[in-house]
């Protein structure tokens, strides 16, 4: 069973690794969007830790949704209300329980990913975050490294791929070409699951 | 790349530090990033609130005063604001005739603002929307995010504040916002990348000798690449793609903005050529606004606005502005 501290070590291992690749996100979005999809999460998952230090949510759902809350707050663009819709979807859907399975995560992750298709509008395929969330979720009855697996294999395998959401989507088969730094993040944060998991 | 700043992360404030001693008739909160004009709420009035991510200044910031933006949220560098900034402007502002946001269609904006309007109307808030989406430059909006904002945002924002200002109503207001931006079509032309200061060297590599057509105002490459052309060319090509698109039976406002980096000798020259080729269109010019309105840092090259108004609209843009970026009968 998993219990608040996994989720809490889950959102430390996420922020630890947004920090150590934020140049490599920034670098993977400057040929087709801003450059700055590292700083804006590294600076998101900063305030992640620091209110989880302060506020030391009991349940697995409120640490998801003060994570969430916490990166609409911060990160600005689209990736804060879309990486908050996500854990903020999620943790809603693991209710109060003290204790989760592996498998109510599972189902409330797959919730979490329904969300945030519904609310950016993109199918996998479409270049972004999706394409390293979905593989993930589905993979994630085989355990927590397969879904890692599944992500990052999600994530390399946007670059052929066309944006068709975002600014990216702007440069049409310029985009071509680039891996995706959505999806690329999306990959840490379920590495950083595996990682809670200690695999 | 040379820049007049300290660090990178603190330019936005760094900025809003100075706007607020510029400016003693505008609040601002450097540290929630909402910049608020000093007489808010204003009774009976409806509010405007605008925002976007920061470089493309004077919009939105430069644009808050009677007349116009009743507040404007700034973001990061190019990254739209957060729904606290919104939320805590529209509660500033509001004096319970509603407010309306003014949202460029990026993905990032209109996530941040449909958020916002939610928790606004938690508070008790009445919140309208519009969508400014101008940009002829992208074709198939069904496989992007849609037309971009850009110029087309000032004209709302301009018409949208003297509706308000004059005490008309919420769901007026906002029909005439949807109004300017059904009648509004922009087009851009770069001739050097922008630079981000996070990133410290061009967004995308222009040779010398070419440039772009049909870029935003994020430091994005554009929709086709050539030879570098005379004003007259880039005008020949802008004009005609906003009129491919926007055939305007009534006369026309023009703006020719320039994205940060242009001086204005180049930019009047290109009005120049801007108002020939209308001419030859047949065109009829009813006012002409020439600067650098909606920039993209220090991006050279300049867009082509127009939009198509009636006696109504070409009322309410002379009424009187008085904001730190346009100010005229007051």
């Amino acid at each position: 069973m998993l219990d608040a501290a996994f989720f809490r070590r889950w959102m430390t291992a996420t922020a630890v690794s947004v920090d150590r690749e934020a140049e490599r996100l920034t670098a993977l979005d400057s040929p087709i969007g801003d450059a700055d999809h590292g700083s804006n999460l590294q600076r998101g998952f900063a305030a992640v830790t620091a209110a989880l230090d302060k506020e030391a949510p009991a349940t697995p759902g409120a640490v998801l949704a003060l994570a969430g809350r916490q990166l609409i707050s911060t990160v600005g663009g689209a990736s804060g209300p879309l990486y908050g819709t996500l854990l903020r979807r999620t943790g809603k859907a693991l209710g109060d329980a003290a204790e989760v399975s592996e498998e109510d995560l599972a189902g409330a992750l797959r919730t979490g990913v329904d969300a945030v298709m519904a609310l950016g509008g993109a199918a996998p395929g479409d270049k972004t975050m999706i394409d390293a969330l979905v593989p993930a979720v589905d993979a994630l009855g085989e355990g927590f490294g397969a879904a890692r697996a599944a992500a990052e294999r999600g994530a390399v395998a946007t670059t052929p791929l066309q944006a068709r959401k975002g600014r990216a989507s702007y440069l049409g088969e310029r985009s071509v070409g680039h891996q995706d730094p959505g999806a690329t993040s999306a990959a840490l944060l379920v590495a950083g699951l595996a990682e809670a998991a200690g695999e | 790349m040379k820049m007049l700043i300290n660090v990178p992360e603190t330019v936005v404030s760094d900025a809003l530090r100075g706007m607020a001693a510029a400016h003693p008739e505008l609040t601002v909160d450097v540290e929630n990033r909402v910049i608020v004009r000093r007489d808010a709420p204003v009774a009976g009035k409806v509010a405007l609130v605008s925002g976007g991510g920061s470089g493309h200044e004077p919009l939105h910031g430069g644009f808050v005063g009677p007349g116009m933006l009743s507040a404007a949220c700034p973001g990061e560098v190019f990254t739209s604001p957060v729904p606290d900034q919104m939320v805590r402007a529209a509660a500033a502002v509001d004096s319970g005739a509603g407010v309306l946001f003014v949202v460029k269609n990026y993905t990032g904006d209109v996530l941040n603002f449909d958020m916002a309007a939610e928790l606004a109307e938690d508070e008790g808030i009445q919140v309208a929307r519009v969508l400014v989406d101008d940009d002829v430059a992208v074709t198939d909006s069904l496989y992007t995010a849609g037309r971009r904002g850009t110029g087309a945002t000032l004209f709302v924002e301009k018409i949208a504040g003297a509706a308000a200002e004059e005490g008309q109503p919420l769901e007026r207001v906002e029909a005439i916002a949807r109004q300017v931006n059904d009648s509004s079509r922009s087009f851009g032309v770069a001739l050097a990348a922008c630079t981000t200061p996070a990133k410290g060297s061009p967004t995308f590599d222009l040779p010398p000798g070419e440039l772009e057509l049909g870029i935003g105002i994020h430091g994005e490459p554009g929709r086709e690449r050539r030879a570098m052309m005379t004003s007259g060319e880039v005008a020949d090509f802008a004009v005609h793609a906003v009129l491919e698109d926007l055939e305007p039976r009534n006369p026309v406002l023009v703006l020719v903005n320039g994205l940060g980096a242009t001086p204005l000798l180049e930019l009047y020259g290109f009005n120049a050529e801007v108002q020939r080729v209308l001419s030859e269109r047949g065109v009829a010019v009813a006012r002409t606004l020439v600067g650098n309105y909606v920039t993209s840092l220090d991006m050279a090259g300049a867009s082509v606005t127009l939009c198509q108004v009636d006696e109504e609209l070409l009322r309410l843009w002379d009424a009187p502005v008085h904001t730190p970026g346009l100010r005229w009968g007051m």
